[in-house]
């Protein structure tokens, strides 16, 4: 991976990025058609140092950060973040209570 | 009695949605779109299966769910100028599964704040707000205990600093004083001018990474291409990263904020490129070379 030069190294993220969003359809989507044409444009493996390249370099390097972050954060959002309140039950079962239970109701529901 | 206040809770039930908005900010008015808003942090169900993107009337870009136009929280109709931002936003809402998460969706918040200006700002208003962050800006404060820290910060922000010095032509400095520097009222001017240069868009993506990263000297040094955003956000982050590394890390914590804080970073970052060049410029630029 290391022997790759930096824009190849960015596409194959990107790819690997747009795979995880999309599933094995990924290359039927506008955002592979429009990396793969842009990236055809500004010459993947080309040596030449250029403004324009530099330009396009930088920014799909930040485009790869934020899929990438974007997931990762999601993630530890899923898993992490709280659900909301427990409900009443719930909450007094968590210190081994039981509410009780009134088979007749309480007489006050509709 | 307490009948009474069960029928009223059944009858406010039906508004519970409503409610809950209003609950968290209290002076909230029930106008559309303060509501569409604060409901930023809630999660709606997936409405549509495709997106795309279709080129409207005087070329900008519009997009499509299914065969619906996405319009903005303040109800106009959602564009933006070029291309590579359409297809950003359209993969943004393609990548929502099953609910759509607005809090993950940064590239459309930013167009949304942008078209709707839901402050009521003019650019002149943009930049103060932004320019107060240089006498406050994160890599001008040094601490001056642990030996380490000390070492860390002047290793690591002393170049930047320089770096923007040169590139600007302007005197900011550090301090060790809860004051922080003196910044000398040139070096203000003409970061005012050079705001100045861009336009309305990029300038709210540019206040945008500002504020997530708190320093214009990082923020300007990203949107140069100077810094990348991993680095950007790491030196951001410098006096927290170097806690980490002695008391360790917590995942649900430093690890969440720090992803959080990059993907913000980037869609500004991202969105201040987009909507400042256009493809155009680049395409004779490629010829030149």
């Amino acid at each position: 991976m290391s022997g790759l030069s930096p824009s190849l190294r960015v596409f194959r993220g990107l790819l690997k990025e747009l795979r995880e969003i999309h599933g094995t359809t990924y290359k039927n989507t506008l955002a592979y058609n429009y990396v793969i044409d842009q990236f055809r444009k500004n010459g993947v493996t080309g040596e030449r140092q250029c403004r324009a390249r530099q330009e396009a370099l930088h920014l799909s390097q930040a485009y790869l950060c934020l899929l990438r972050s974007t997931r990762e954060h999601l993630a530890l959002h899923k898993l992490y973040h709280g659900k909301g309140d427990r409900g009443l039950a719930e909450m007094a079962s968590l210190v081994g209570l039981r509410l009780p239970s009134q088979p007749g109701g309480k007489g006050w529901e509709e | 009695m307490l009948r009474s206040i069960v029928r009223l809770q059944c009858q406010l039930g039906s508004s519970r949605t409503l409610l809950k908005y209003c609950s968290r900010d209290p002076a909230s008015n029930f106008s559309i779109q303060s509501n569409a808003y604060s409901s930023a942090m809630t999660e709606r169900r997936k409405f549509y299966k495709d997106v795309s993107i279709a080129q409207g009337e005087g070329g900008v870009y519009e997009v499509h769910l299914d065969r619906r136009k996405l319009k903005t929280p303040g109800g106009k109709l959602f564009t933006v100028p070029n291309e590579s931002l359409a297809v950003a936003v359209a993969t943004e809402w393609d990548a929502q599964k099953e609910t759509l998460k607005y809090y993950s969706m940064h590239l459309t918040t930013l167009c949304n704040t942008a078209i709707d200006n839901p402050t009521h700002r003019d650019k002149q208003q943009m930049i103060t707000a932004s320019l107060k962050f240089v006498e406050t800006d994160t890599v001008c404060y040094r601490i001056d205990d642990p030996p380490a820290l000390v070492e860390l910060q002047k290793n690591e922000w002393d170049p930047v600093l320089h770096w923007i010095e040169n590139r600007y032509n302007v005197e900011i400095g550090s301090s060790y004083n809860i004051l922080g520097p003196e910044i000398p009222a040139a070096t203000i001017d003409t970061f005012r001018q050079h705001l100045n240069s861009y336009n309305f868009w990029s300038l709210t993506g540019l206040e945008f990474v500002i504020t997530q990263l708190k320093s214009v000297v990082l923020s300007l040094a990203l949107i140069d291409r100077h810094l990348t955003v991993e680095e950007a956000v790491l030196l951001s982050r410098l006096e927290e990263e170097y806690q980490i590394e002695r008391w360790g890390s917590v995942e649900w914590c430093h690890d969440y904020d720090m992803y959080e804080l990059r993907a913000r970073t980037a869609a500004g970052a991202l969105f201040v490129q987009l909507s400042s060049e256009m493809s155009s410029v680049k395409r004779k630029l490629m010829q030149d070379c």
